[in-house]
Parts: structure tokens; sequence; C-alpha cells
């Protein structure tokens, strides 16, 4: 996917271009949900509905050289970093093709080629990293940002306020970008935080703190875009903190015994970051069903290469153990 | 007798202390309204309220450290940490507070709190999703640690640990949470520190623990097929040990073999292997057989999960060579 340059905005053709995007990205975890409910992929995942402007207006905003650190819902993340939709796949199926050679799975997707350093399945555990990151290259010199994903359940551990503080206190070049949808598994926002605004806890730590609307790609893209600006200058990280919501079961296959079956359908039609791209481009039906078709397209070829990968030996077990 | 699923005995331990005592309370994430994530204490919220099932944020240092201060101030809390793998965040507070008030206080402070969490492979989630961590905590002095593989054995441990004034880990495991078992009709419990013969036999002693000793049972009837006879000891307490029970049994068979999930090096069965070498030395007719994971974390792709967790194969290979070291 081609990379915009150095600017403040998206033109009205990059947002064709993040329309597709943001449908591939929706495409696959439709695909991920299916597949495994047919019981062809092991393991726990997570999908992101509804949260593909976030994946993809951020990721849009990095340059060359930035890195992430995801979390474990991070199909999206990671297909907009760069990687391939088959060495995705592939990795969900458990194949030496995969991202992480079939020895990560669906939250531990790497691709650090592409500046991806890794989804993760202990919440909080990659934002130290990013504030590590940060700091090699601030000690380097060179002009690289380090940029964190995490939701509003890891906003409550200890690694999340442990990490931010030392980013704002050695004014590392680190964005961490809150993707606030609201719910931590089964709990509401409510129920974890006894504040109704989450970046206050940034700005405690005297960080700048930066909001925008997760649904609205083009305000994720921008925001971002000034954040990414601020820290690369030297002036210390940003915090930004995305509106957005989730529209599916915390896993695939969670019930959501807890939640107001209504929430989830009014969200579905009112915040479809999607939907909400596609009204604002006056795409027409017939557009959007070429662009679905093509996307379609390539999930498909996605699962067929998965299917055809190979399955790593059992012996592969014991190696990258020690460098 | 009713049968239970090991799941069911739990949420039955839990829910018995609560209905007979006040200060058995749970805390941990996602335990009211979702049940949990493996659904074992679904159903409390509506009985007990929010007040003793208490949903907890993300904080798994918090939440134990919070147990930790109510238990001091003489409530019995049971917190739940999610899976295993996050046992290490709430180290700290286990390992180097819980642990130790009573001790670093010189025997003024009580500590009477549960940290129940569960593990285990089987069903790819990776390497930071399914660890058995349970022979860190055997190391540290100051706390008991219980590992159950039965519906009857989770409910009967979970009551004593409750209800002991000492810390308590108490390791459930993932895969056994379906498996069903009878059980009294009313809860008895069972002693800390107390083993469990499965099965009688006369040459070789399995000592397993977990998933493995439903494992070994298998291996023991296969064995059995070969005319080997196996006895089969789940020591159910890691700390304190029984050991005169698992000697005595070695002392019988004369060979033992030890298993767990966990990987081999520096896992439980090195301890109890000492044990054994130590107390029975000269009974010993074989070199003790240790069964576990490949030293490995554990990897994604289901073919090479498998590989590196042991299974019924890896235990009758290791009783088959007790054996035929003996020339049997
Ligand atoms: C340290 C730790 N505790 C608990 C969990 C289990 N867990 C996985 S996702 C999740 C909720 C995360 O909520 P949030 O950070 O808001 O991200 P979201 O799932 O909404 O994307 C929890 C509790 C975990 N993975 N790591
Ligand atoms: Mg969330």
């Amino acid at each position: 996917m081609a990379k915009v340059e150095t600017k403040t905005s998206l033109a009205k053709g990059d947002l064709r271009d993040v329309l597709r995007e943001m449908l591939l990205i929706r495409r696959f975890e439709e695909k991920v949900e299916e597949r495994f409910r047919a019981g062809e992929l092991p393991g726990f995942l997570h999908v992101a509905i509804g949260q593909e402007a976030c994946a993809v207006g951020v990721c849009r905003a990095l340059e060359d050289g930035d890195i992430i650190a995801s979390t474990h819902r991070a199909h999206g993340h990671t297909l907009a970093k760069g990687t391939h939709p088959n060495e995705l796949m592939a990795e969900l199926y458990g194949k030496a093709e995969g991202c992480s050679h079939g020895y990560g799975g669906s939250m531990h997707l790497y691709d650090v080629e592409r500046g991806n350093m890794g989804a993760n399945a202990v919440i909080g555990g990659g934002l130290p990293h990013v504030t590590g990151a940060a700091l090699a290259f601030k000690m380097r010199g060179e002009p690289r940002v380090a940029l964190a994903f995490f939701g509003d359940g890891a906003t409550n551990i200890g690694t999340f306020h442990e990490a931010l503080n030392l980013a704002q206190l050695w004014k590392v070049p680190a964005v961490f970008v809150l993707e606030d949808n609201h719910w931590a598994e089964s709990t509401p926002e409510s129920q974890h935080s006894p504040i109704r605004d989450l970046s206050d806890r940034a700005k405690a730590f005297g960080m700048k703190a930066l909001k925008a609307d997760g649904q609205d790609v083009e305000a994720v893209y921008k925001t971002t875009r000034q954040a990414l600006d601020y820290a690369r200058s030297g002036k210390g990280p940003v915090f930004v903190h995305l509106d957005c919501v989730r529209l599916h079961g915390h896993y695939i296959g969670d019930p959501q015994v807890y939640r107001d079956k209504d929430e989830a359908r009014k969200l579905a039609e009112t915040r479809d970051p999607i939907t909400l791209l596609r009204e604002k481009l006056a795409v027409s039906d017939e557009e959007f069903d070429e662009l679905d078709a093509e996307v379609t397209e390539i999930v498909e070829a996605s699962v067929d290469f998965a299917k055809n990968g190979t399955d790593p030996a059992p012996e592969d077990a014991l190696k990258n153990i020690y460098a | 007798m009713p049968e239970l699923s090991y799941r069911e005995a739990v949420r039955d331990a839990l829910a018995t202390a609560m209905r007979q005592d006040d200060g058995v309370f749970i805390l941990g994430e996602d335990i009211a309204e979702m049940g949990g994530s493996m659904g074992v204490t679904s159903g409390m919220l509506e009985e007990f309220g929010s007040e003793r099932v208490r949903n907890t944020p993300i904080s798994e240092m918090a939440l134990a450290g919070a147990a930790i201060g109510a238990a001091m101030q003489g409530m019995r809390p049971v917190a739940e940490i999610m899976y295993e793998d996050f046992m290490t965040l709430a180290a700290e507070q286990v390992v180097n507070q819980a642990a130790k008030l009573r001790y670093m206080s010189g025997g003024q402070l009580t500590v009477p709190v549960v940290f129940r969490t569960q593990g285990g492979a089987g069903w790819s989630p990776g390497a930071q999703h399914a660890q058995q961590l349970e022979a860190w905590f055997v190391h540290i002095p100051g706390l008991k640690v219980v590992f159950a593989s039965t519906p009857e054995d989770v409910r009967g441990l979970l009551w004593s640990s409750i209800y002991d004034d000492n810390p308590v880990v108490f390791f459930e495991h993932r895969t056994l949470y379906g498996i069903k078992g009878e059980v009294p009709e009313k809860i008895e419990p069972i002693p800390i520190g107390k083993a469990r013969v499965h099965r009688e036999g006369e040459d070789v002693t399995v000592i397993a623990t977990g998933r493995l000793v439903h494992e070994s049972l298998k291996a023991a009837e296969e064995a059995e097929k070969q005319g080997v006879s196996v006895e089969v000891v789940d020591p159910r307490t890691l700390q304190p040990l029984d050991e005169e029970t698992l000697v005595a049994s070695v002392k019988k068979t004369n060979r033992a073999v030890v298993a767990h999930e966990a990987v081999t090096r520096m896992g439980f069965g090195a301890e109890v292997a000492s044990v054994i070498q130590y107390q029975a030395f000269d009974w010993l007719d074989a070199p003790i057989e240790r069964v576990g994971a490949k030293f490995a974390p554990l990897p994604f792709a289901p073919v090479m999960e498998q590989f590196i967790v042991p299974h019924s194969d890896d235990v009758l290979a290791a009783i088959m060579r007790t054996v035929g070291r003996n020339g049997d």
C-alpha cells in the first residue's frame, strides 16, 4: 500500500485508498471470524471490527523507520503497518510462511522489517518497550518515533503509568495511542476507571495530550501527524486519545452476555468508520461494490495462501529460543 | 453422590463459603457479569452482588495486594488472576509481601488469602497464555501451593485453602474445567499437604500433577496391558508436600516417574526426585524418570505446541524405561 508524503491532511485520492484499506481490514477480520468458527483457526483471537480508522489513520501518518507496538487486538495494526495479508493469514493458520513463522499466532504478530515490534498478549506489555525504543532513537540521534497502541483497560496497569512517566521524564520521541473503545473485555469503562477523561492520566505526567474521533480516519490521521511531528522535533512524547467503538465481542466467540444488544447495533448504524468515510466521499454503490470485490479477492487469496502453507516441523519448536 | 464438573466444583466451594461467611469475598478481572474468563464465577454476581463479587480493573499487582490488605484485616479474600502468566505481574505482592508478612512481623500478622489462577497448554494460545509456573511459587517460603486435578479435590482443597490462615496459591488447569466427577453431598475439606493415591500398583510409581495426572492414568492402563503395574499418586498440595505418601509408594514399587506439564528443568518434579532419592535411595531399582515440557516457550502452531508439552505416551515411555533398565 502506497505511503503518503509528509503532509498534515489526506487528499481525496488518498482517502479512496484509505477506504479500500479499511475495507480490506474489515473483510479480512470477518473472514478470520468465519474461519475460526469453522474450526480452522487454532488459538485465541480478537478482532478490531469498528476500529479500522484508528489502525489506518495512525499507520498512514507514520514515516518509514517509525515503529509500532501493538496489542492483543492486532490484525488491523499489522495490516496497516504493511504486512501482507498472506503473511498475516498464514500466521493465523500456524504456518511457517506467517509473519511470526508459526511461533506467534494472533496475539504475537511481529514484522520487524516493517517496523512492527509486535502484538502483545499481556496488557501493557509493549508500553515500556516503546519508551525504550524511543530512547534508543534519541541516543543515536535518529529522527524516528516509536508509537504504542493500547486500550482503555490498559491504562489501569502499572506498566502504563511507569512507561509514560519515564517517557516524559526522558523526553523521548514516543507517541502513545489510546484506542478508547470503552470496554475492557466485559468491563465497561465506568467500572474500571474513576475518571471520565482518560487523557487526564497523561496530563498527570505533564505529557502533551491530543484527542480525536477515532471513527473519523481523517481526524485520526491529522492528530497523529501532529503528535509525530511534535515527538520527532525533540519536544517529548505525546498522548493521543482516540474515541472509538468495538462493534463485536471481546474475542471471537464472545457471547457478550454483559452487553446491551442494542448498544452494538446502534453503534454499527451510526459509528461504523467505513460507512462514515464512504458517505463523506460520496462513494456510489457501484464503486463500493467494486472495491469490495477487489479486497474480498485479496482476502480469499490469503486464505488459499495460508492453507497451502507449510506446517513447521515439530522440532522447530526448539529453535529461536536463544540468539 | 452428585456429579460436578471441575468448574462447578470450584464455584461450589466459593459460593458455599460466601453463603456461610461474610468475610469471604472474591475479586478479579471480568469475574462479575461475564463470570470470569473461564466461567468459574458465572452467576455469582446475581447471588452475592457487586460488593462481594468485585470486578477489578486490569491491575494484577493492586488486586493481589488489596486482597492481601483485606486479609490482614481479617477478611478471607479469594483473588482470581485470570491467567497464570499474569501471576508474574502479581508476583511482587504475592512473593515479597504475602509470603513474608507473618515472618517479618514476628508472627503478628495473619494473611488468609487465596490466589486462584489457571493455566495450561493444548489450545494454541501462544507463549503468554498457557504457562505452568507452579514451581516459582513452591520456591517461596511462606506460601502454600495447591494444584488439584479432579472435581472432588479442587472443591475440598479450595475450601481448605479459603479457611487456611496462610496465603495459598491455588492452581487450576484450563483443560480440566469440563471434566466431571463425583463429589460428596456436602463439602468435605481435604487437608492441605495430603497426597492422593489414584491407582494402586506394584512395579512403578508415577507422581503427577494437574493434567498429567490424567495422562498418567491413561499411561498406567496401557502399561498394565503390557504387564507393568503402575501406581499413580497426585501430591495435590505442592507445598507442604506429603513426602511420606510419596516415599512409601516408591519403597513399595522401587521405581519412580515424576510428571508435570511445566518444563522439566527446575520443575516441581526435580524436588520430588530429590526427596525420593534421599529417602528411598536403597529401595530404588532404576534412576528416577522425569516427564515435563521440553525447554522452550509455548509455540503457537499446534504441531509445535503438541511437540513441546508432554502426553500420556511420554509418561508410558518413561515408565517403560524404568522397568527396561531393570531387565523386566
Ligand atoms: C496483564 C493482563 N491482564 C489481563 C489480561 C486479559 N485481557 C486481555 S484483553 C483484556 C481487556 C483489554 O482491554 P483494553 O485495554 O481496553 O483493550 P481492548 O480489548 O478493548 O482492545 C484483558 C483483561 C491480559 N491479557 N493481560
Ligand atoms: Mg477497550
